[in-house]
């Protein structure tokens, strides 16, 4: 079931456009905004919503990169693995961090604190290299940044 | 120098925001085309100034315009659209523009959609730039609440909406038309062409889709004229671009400079030359997709038609540079893995072709790959090329695979004869 409040946002993104099934990507975005991760579940009640098939709201949730159909971690690390990132290095920072947290690129730690995934280009080349942890942009990164940069995500 | 572009955006600092812009002239070319240009004056005047599109294909903006049906009915909406989805790997000029200049942009599409009389622009955002979302979510509404968006837009008559659409992430958004099918809020496939956007594009409806760079400039050209846009290149293709160049060079940035300054200059003068202890191999000139140019191109000036002269594309304008430290094979494979995880998976060539590219260029990097996987790779660069594909996303991954081959080929028979990576 979809919450009032999920609902009144997805309306929302109805009004601008010409027909409910355009919204699709936002409610997506929105229950993930939400819940973290789309559910099947989910899937059924966007399609309702929009008056179109379960199939046609899987098929455009499974092609985007950024709708998760899994569930993730409370902290969601992207590290850009694009080409001026690999000439900065990115893989020493991504061996230290998955190190760190014990998992690897599409893992989630057993406590559920961290999700690792790769992204390609941040759009931040000339600070590579570059990740993003929720929301949140940093280049420039060297090792030594890492531990204290984690620790602010519980 | 002049750079129109870029004057107001300093490095580091806060966006420009509505009354800063105002203070300096903003808005105020909206007002001489509102009020003294008619539409398809202000479509001949960016056609004259020979506007070429900023996104990587450099069509020519006012003839992109001109397709658009101007003489149906007036009910008939028409729509607008940035194409701000930067994710071709090494391009970070648009979210300079962005976040430094929102109501260059704005004030931009707001003349366009006018030229076209479209009701509706969208400005398509990549999932990323969340800090770009709220400087123009926080821009928008400001140019709304000023009346320069929304209904009868400073008493002209004219109405215009505009939205931002934050993606969900995947490089093929960027291609027009999928582009368009995820706006739709669907699966970012590309369509068929023809029928071209301008006639059906977003919701089967008349469309422009123009890249942030070329719609930052409308207003500059509304205001001093397409002689004066075309005085701006060395070239005489008109205009300065937003450069960058990323990779080992002392000082990785993006610059406002002239169309026809050469790639040396761009890469000593601007980037400060090489890392100390890295020598220069070669670069991709506009983004991953761009075939590689090495040290005898260092002379070749930086302009769509120069650089495709040489045998690449200038592409996005954001150069990234390999040294000698760095593996070109693992540099290729790199961006063969990111062709080959971002393709829709709609046409053969590009959907078997990429996976099957990436793997031979991951085996040669372990030390594992054989020599007739040489004769493979140029095999699929040629297969994956112009005119095979549904859409621009194999050839253009087949850009710098197949110069690569023929640059650093002894780098790659090294790697099979010695079965392992020499950087390694």
């Amino acid at each position: 079931m979809l919450t009032e409040e999920e609902k009144k946002e997805i309306q929302e993104e109805i009004k601008q456009y010409p027909y409910p099934a355009v919204a699709c990507i936002d409610a997506l975005k929105i229950v993930q905004n939400h819940r973290g991760w789309v559910s099947d579940e989910s899937v059924r009640d966007i399609a309702q919503l929009l008056s179109i098939s379960n199939e046609e709201v899987d098929s455009v949730a499974t092609f985007y990169s950024r709708i998760y159909r899994k569930p993730v971690g409370r902290n969601v690390i992207l590290i850009c693995d694009s080409v001026s990132c690999m000439i900065l290095g990115y893989e020493s920072l991504y061996n230290y961090i998955s190190k760190k947290i014990g998992v690897s690129f599409g893992g989630t730690t057993s406590d559920g604190r961290f999700t690792l995934l790769p992204i390609s280009c941040l759009g931040d080349c000339d600070n590579a290299p570059v990740m993003m942890i929720n929301n949140d942009h940093f280049n420039r990164l060297t090792i030594e940044k890492i531990d204290e940069l984690l620790d602010r995500y519980k | 120098m002049e750079r129109p572009l870029t004057k107001h955006i300093k490095p580091g600092s806060v966006s420009l925001n509505m009354k800063d812009y105002i203070q300096l002239g903003g808005y105020g070319n909206l007002q001489k085309a509102l009020k003294n240009i008619a539409p398809a004056e202000v479509t001949a005047l960016v056609k004259a100034s020979n506007l070429l599109g900023r996104g990587g294909a450099g069509f020519p903006t006012g003839v992109k315009w001109s397709l658009i049906p101007m003489d149906g009915d007036k009910s008939t909406p028409k729509y607008l659209v940035c194409n701000a989805d930067e994710m071709e790997p090494g391009t970070f000029k648009d979210r300079y523009l962005l976040e430094g200049n929102p109501h260059q942009l704005i004030e931009g599409m707001i003349i366009s959609a006018y030229a076209i009389q479209a009701g509706k622009a969208y400005i398509f955002l990549r999932w990323a730039y969340k800090k770009a979302e709220k400087i123009l979510r926080e821009a928008i509404a400001d140019a709304y609440k000023s009346g320069y968006l929304g209904k009868n837009i400073l008493g002209s008559g004219f109405n215009l909406d505009l939205y931002v659409h934050s993606s969900a992430g995947r490089y093929m958004c960027g291609e027009e038309t999928a582009l368009l099918n995820s706006l739709e809020g669907k699966r970012a496939m590309p369509r068929t062409k023809p029928p071209f956007p301008a006639i059906s594009g977003l919701f089967g409806r008349p469309t422009v889709v123009n890249n942030v760079e070329t719609l930052s400039w409308i207003s500059h050209i509304v205001e001093h004229g397409a002689e004066w846009f075309k005085g701006l290149s060395l070239t005489p293709t008109g205009g300065t671009k937003l450069f960058g160049v990323s990779g080992r060079v002392k000082n990785p940035g993006t610059w406002e400079l002239p169309l026809g300054i050469s790639m040396r200059e761009l890469l000593e003068e601007h980037a400060g030359g090489m890392t100390p202890g890295h020598k220069f191999r070669g670069a991709l000139p506009g983004g991953a997709s761009t075939d590689f140019l090495i040290e005898d191109h260092l002379d070749v000036k930086l302009d769509f038609s120069t650089v495709a002269a040489a045998g690449s594309r200038l592409g996005t304008g954001t150069m990234i540079v390999l040294d000698d430290k760095t593996c070109p094979v693992a540099f290729i494979h790199n961006v063969e893995k990111f062709f080959a995880l971002e393709s829709c998976g709609w046409c053969t060539p590009c959907r078997e072709g990429l996976p099957w590219v990436e793997k031979m260029l991951a085996s040669i990097e372990e030390g594992t790959g054989k020599m007739e996987y040489l004769d493979l790779l140029n095999f699929n660069a040629k297969f994956m090329g112009p005119g095979n594909t549904f859409c621009a996303h194999a050839p253009g991954a087949a850009e710098p695979l197949q110069s690569g081959l023929k640059y650093f080929h002894d780098d790659f028979v090294k790697h099979i004869t010695d079965k392992k990576c020499p950087w390694r």
